[in-house]
């Protein structure tokens, strides 16, 4: 077995990046990313991997070498948060269309404004529709899992989809945790060189994001939303063979003490970790209680959550971020839709938490299921509510 | 080498990516369908300086053997650059039938 560290997440995944043979990366820092940027480029310094580092003006920028240097058959990688990933926003779309399997990382934060560098998950909301496999992580290990398993994804001739992996800014990013870190061969036979479909090559003439009009561009989208869709058999044969190679299992919805449970909490990264400890709690006074962990956002994994929803009663979904003027939360608009059709739909109440790095206790989420259980009981089941915002 | 398929194709038989592997298939979309109205030549006017030529956003104007400039209406989206840049006003944009 690997020998356990205690490290920084931002830069355990610039180490990870770093095991995974990356041709060109292109990252421009942008707090709470930059210890990735950094440290990656100390790994390129210092010869530990033989990576074109394209130092880039923006993330305009830095989105768009990997685009290019992506169509020429290379193995790339980019990293962002913010207003970084809001200027990148032009160019995701891209991305995906062209089918070119750039890897991510988010450091997710809240998008001005106002200013605010702190974490939630307004800057990745806004991408949902970008086309990309979107998964979040809630600890340092799955940082580094994730990250090396989405090359290995991205990369898939069935797949051929960029990938962002989110990883909570400063909860995360910024938090010296114990990791292990796989063995190097291990990682190289995982995910053995990139094998491109087509390269931009003088000798092999092709023609890469072409103009499309109303006479094609339907079809496009079509396939757009096919293919990832059908993402997910890829995902969860990597996530398999993960789980052979290095014992560590990934499913797109993760459960804790939910099986039996009348009561769902629903979270969407690494606040599942402190939901936990208020589940534990919560099960102590006898509540039937449970959580469930959305890990894939992008495909979204409709069969997987409502499977492990199917006997709850209440869920008590949370999210990091608003629809303004819509529905609350982009979680909770998507489970409603996910359970419309089921004739024994729960109850679904939505709290809208942690916004901009608002501190969320344990004791906030026990006071979140007790008061969601007791407005349920009297009827009074609320679509969302800010929770905690003061009055 | 991957083969060029018949275009448009029902979408699950798109290219990857929409990719194009077939060089100057671009030929292929006859532009000149767009046109309302069509350059005419005046070759009595022109002076063979190939303004028409250099203008042309289409780059469909081409010279003959005679020196004079004609455009290839498979691609002339009729925009009219041509004419308003022959300053012997030897092109006039004369409406399609
Ligand atoms: S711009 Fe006018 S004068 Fe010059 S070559 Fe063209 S048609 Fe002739
Ligand atoms: S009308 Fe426009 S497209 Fe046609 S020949 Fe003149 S400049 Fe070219």
């Amino acid at each position: 077995m690997a020998k356990r560290v205690g490290m920084e997440v931002a830069i355990a995944v610039a180490e990870a990046v770093g095991m995974c043979n990356v041709d060109v990366a292109a990252v421009y820092p942008i707090t709470p990313q930059s210890h990735i940027a950094e440290h990656l480029s100390d790994i390129v310094a210092d010869g530990r991997t033989d990576t074109e580092y394209v130092t880039v003006e923006s993330e305009h920028s830095a989105i768009s070498v990997v685009i290019g240097a992506s169509g020429t058959g290379a193995r790339t990688y980019t990293a962002t948060s913010s207003q970084g990933l809001m200027l990148m926003h032009e160019i995701l779309p891209i991305v995906s269309a062209m089918r070119l399997p750039i890897c991510m990382a988010v450091a997710n934060r809240a998008v001005s404004g106002p200013l605010n560098i702190l974490n939630d998950h307004s800057d990745i909301m806004p991408q949902r529709d970008a086309g990309w496999i979107v998964m979040f992580t809630e600890n340092g290990q799955e940082a580094i899992d994730l990250s090396i398993q989405s090359f290995k994804i991205a990369e898939d001739p069935e797949v051929m989809l960029p990938v962002a992996v989110n990883i909570d800014g400063f909860q995360l990013t910024h938090m010296v945790e114990p990791v292990e870190f796989p063995d190097q061969k291990a990682v190289s036979r995982f995910i053995p060189a990139r094998k491109p479909y087509a390269m931009l090559h003088p000798d092999t003439p092709v023609t890469m994001g072409a103009f499309a009009m109303s006479d094609i561009y339907h079809e496009m989208m079509m396939v757009k939303d096919e293919v990832l869709k059908n993402s997910k058999k890829t995902i969860l044969k990597v996530w398999d063979e993960w789980a052979k190679t290095f014992g560590r299992r990934y499913k797109p919805v993760e459960t804790y003490r939910a099986d039996d449970a009348e009561v769902l909490l629903v979270t969407m990264g690494s606040m599942g970790e402190t939901a936990e400890v208020a589940i534990d709690e919560l099960r102590k006074k006898k509540v039937s209680v449970g959580l469930v962990k959305i890990r894939l956002w992008r495909p979204f994994p409709f069969d997987e959550f409502r499977h492990v929803v199917r006997k709850a009663k209440l869920l008590i979904v949370t999210d990091r971020a608003v629809s303004f003027g819509g529905p609350g939360g982009p979680v909770h608009a998507e489970i409603k839709a996910a359970l419309y059709h089921d004739k024994h739909r729960p109850a679904v109440h939505d709290y809208i938490i942690g916004l901009g790095g608002r501190d969320v206790r344990v004791s906030d989420f026990v006071t979140m299921v007790e008061r969601a259980i007791k407005d349920r009981r009297k009827s009074a089941v609320k679509d969302y509510e800010f929770y905690g915002v003061r009055e | 080498m991957k083969k060029a398929k018949k275009w448009p194709e029902a979408w699950h038989e798109v290219n990857v990516g929409a990719m194009v592997f077939e060089p100057c298939s671009a030929r292929e979309y006859h532009t000149g369908s767009w046109r309302a109205r069509r350059p005419v030549w005046d070759n009595t006017r022109c002076i063979r300086c190939g303004l028409c030529y250099i203008y042309c956003p289409e780059g469909c104007v081409s010279q003959n053997a005679l020196g004079y400039f004609e455009a290839d209406l498979n691609y002339c989206k009729g925009c009219g650059i041509c004419a308003h840049e022959c300053w012997p006003t030897a092109i006039a944009m004369v409406e399609e039938a």
